[in-house]
């Protein structure tokens, strides 16, 4: 990798967390209403996966993964938006977090409903398939999810046509309060992967390099006409479920043990390890971010509340005219 | 050679799948089976294996993989066996399909079609008699169509797969090989959104929609001497034809409703409140309701026969309306 690389990834990084941070603040005053889940300590898996995609493959984020929102190139403004729910956002404020996608970068918005995306996930890999376009598609889903029949029914059918689709868990071993062993009773998810007929790998969540590795990889695999595979991301949510929840159910002990494997840490030691001039480089990416998330913030809350009426555009696109 | 109502489904998907490369077709066993009812016949030998995709059985991967491929510019058709499974894949079309243009604010168009068989009056038992627009009924972003002719059931396929929104296109299998008619040689299309009217009168409307439009019409003709009923024949039950119903109530001043679905919840009471809201000084006498007794679809022959509505309980509830 060069060092302009390496310091970009270090941006985005930084980015993410503070974005995330931020929202999290925001929630505390009150202002933003709804829900927020930050995905604090696990910013290596979107950025490690989304980095070296290409504009034109597409990615199915969970409800954690804003960064995978700014890393594939969706505008910070717009996406402070959609988060406080205004008009300038992806869904114009038909809801609100992760719920509308930017289609102009590819990214597809969930719903609420965990696991849902995959089945479209592997409609859109599908669709690469039979028009020969050597493009991807990404779909993230928490372990917890995986326990959905959707996530089956998608992974069964990507299996059969060896789609090109990567299936990225992202396992930070609680899924709301319940902990994994009472979520499944194997140890790596990973290892459902080859019940389809695919491969399962996993690699850890807070290492960007374990991450960009194993992403390739499987990236790679899609873009040749190889298949799906499951690529597993061990990793650790700092915050509760979402900031309303103060995560009571684990130990202090676990999360002081999880931050001392934090991934911005971790890569700020590779960087110094390549005699970068670290101090140097934190001080000007916290400038540099700071100023982006002050700028999408000043955006959003400068965006308009949709009228009311609004409620009623974007339902049909060949709306039939009553009366 | 006159079309079954089956064959005019066939028609319509070898029609566009012609038309349009992007339109293909995902559902169980729709490729060399040919469909468990044969609606599909000869598609996976015209068009091939990567458009006629005999999937695995299951719906929300069904529903789901179509929602993908529509936002990349493919026109899903995606066909239930029996549409009594759709309620395996609800939350992908109530949750997914339905709401994707609205929280996407608009940015994209889901034109996708889930079609399959539904209905009674063939002894299917519990699990292969629904009539499930009710579940959807309530479902804003989604359109849904019941066509009760051979021609209906291929103009409106044609339409709803034209359509960029995600449409429920409910297929009565009791009219499958029953009914036949001659339809044009060239080109057409019925528009999702507008009843017709199949026979015009003074005295009362008799609306309806699918399988028992059948039913009403030979009522009507029966009773032809007696009581001069208009008949409609909505074909779009979401949304609904409103103009032409009310035109024809604030006419008549009197409305029947008939549908095979369940009474309870069941559309009849949506049409019959707003008659009430909307017409209430036209009208002289209540808005009477015939549809299926509140139960599951019984098997037997019999049990089955007493909870679906029929000419004898259409005759009935005609006279005792008219009688006001
Ligand atoms: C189908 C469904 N059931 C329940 C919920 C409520 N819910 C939201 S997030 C969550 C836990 C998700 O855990 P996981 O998939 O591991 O992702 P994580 O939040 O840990 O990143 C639950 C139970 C939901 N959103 N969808």
């Amino acid at each position: 990798m060069t060092e302009q690389k390496e310091r970009e990834l270090y941006f985005w990084l930084r980015l993410i967390r503070e974005y995330e941070d931020r929202i999290s603040t925001l929630d505390k005053q009150g202002k933003i209403q709804g829900g927020i889940y930050s995905g604090k300590g696990q910013e290596a898996i979107v950025v490690g996966i989304c980095h070296d995609l290409r504009p034109d493959d597409w990615i199915f984020p969970l409800h954690r993964d804003l960064g995978a929102f700014l890393v594939k190139g969706a505008d910070p403004k717009r996406l402070m938006a959609q988060i406080f729910g205004r008009r300038d956002g992806f869904a114009k404020g038909k809801d609100s977090f992760l719920h509308g996608g930017d289609f102009s970068h590819c990214i597809f918005g969930a719903t609420s409903m965990l696991g849902s995306t995959l089945p479209v996930a592997v409609g859109t890999a599908y669709k690469f398939r039979i028009k020969k376009e050597d493009r991807v598609a990404i779909a993230f889903f928490g372990e917890g999810a995986s326990s959905r029949g959707d996530v089956h029914e998608a992974m069964n059918f990507a299996g059969i046509y060896k789609l090109p689709v990567v299936f990225v868990c992202e396992n930070n071993f609680y899924a709301y309060s319940t902990p994994n062993e009472l979520q499944f009773a194997v140890e790596d998810v990973a290892d459902r992967g080859p019940g389809y007929g695919f491969r399962g790998d996993v690699c850890s969540g807070n290492d960007l390099h374990s991450v960009m590795k194993a992403a390739k990889k499987a990236i790679d695999r899609a873009r040749n006409g190889e298949g799906p595979t499951f690529l597993e991301c061990k990793t650790y949510r700092y915050h509760g479920h979402s900031e309303h929840d103060g995560a009571a159910y684990r130990s202090e002990e676990e999360l002081i043990t999880w931050e001392s494997r934090d991934p911005i840490e971790r890569w700020e030691v590779y960087m110094g390890k390549r005699k970068y001039d670290v101090a140097a480089i934190r001080a000007e990416t916290t400038e540099r971010v700071k100023k982006v998330v002050d700028e999408a913030l000043a955006f959003a809350e400068a965006s308009p509340w949709p009228e009311g009426t609004e409620a009623m555009e974007d339902l049909y696109a060949t709306p039939v005219e009553e009366d | 050679m006159p079309a079954t109502y089956i064959q005019a489904i066939n028609q319509a998907m070898h029609e566009e799948m012609a038309r349009d490369e992007n339109v293909l077709l995902l559902g169980e066993d729709v490729g060399v089976l040919g469909g468990a009812f044969k609606a599909t016949d000869g598609l996976l030998a015209k068009f091939g294996k990567e458009r006629v995709v005999d999937t695995p059985i299951a719906e929300s991967l069904i529903v789901g993989a179509g929602v993908g491929l529509a936002i990349q510019g493919m026109r899903p058709i995606l066909e239930m066996q029996f549409i009594d499974f759709i309620s395996c894949g609800f939350d992908q079309i109530v949750n997914m399909a339905a709401t994707l243009r609205y929280r996407h604010g608009g940015q994209t168009a889901c034109p996708i079609v889930v079609r399959g068989p539904c209905g009674g009056g063939v002894h299917g038992g519990i699990y292969h008699s629904q009539n499930p627009e009710a579940w959807f009924f309530h479902v804003p972003g989604l359109k849904i169509v019941a066509p009760a002719t051979a021609y209906d059931a291929k103009g409106l396929l044609k339409s709803a797969i034209r359509d960029d929104d995600p449409v429920i296109y409910l297929e009565h299998k009791f009219l499958y090989r029953r009914i036949k008619e001659d339809l044009p040689d060239s080109e057409y299309l019925v528009p999702i959104g507008k009843a017709a009217l199949r026979k015009e009168g003074r005295d009362l409307t008799a609306i309806s929609y699918g399988s028992p439009v059948h039913a009403v019409i030979k009522a009507a003709r029966d009773m032809a001497g007696e009581i001069d009923i208009e008949v409609i024949d909505l074909r779009t039950l979401l949304p609904l034809d409103w103009a032409t119903i009310r035109a024809s109530v604030a006419k008549t001043g009197k409305a029947l409703i008939v549908h095979e679905a369940r009474r309870t919840g069941g559309i009849g009471g949506e049409i019959a409140a707003r008659i009430a809201e909307e017409l209430f000084e036209y009208l002289d006498g209540p808005v009477l309701r015939v549809a299926s007794m509140d139960t599951h679809n019984a098997f037997a022959a019999p049990m089955e026969e007493y909870i679906l509505p029929n000419q004898e309980k259409i005759a009935e509830a005609i006279r005792k309306l008219a009688s006001y």
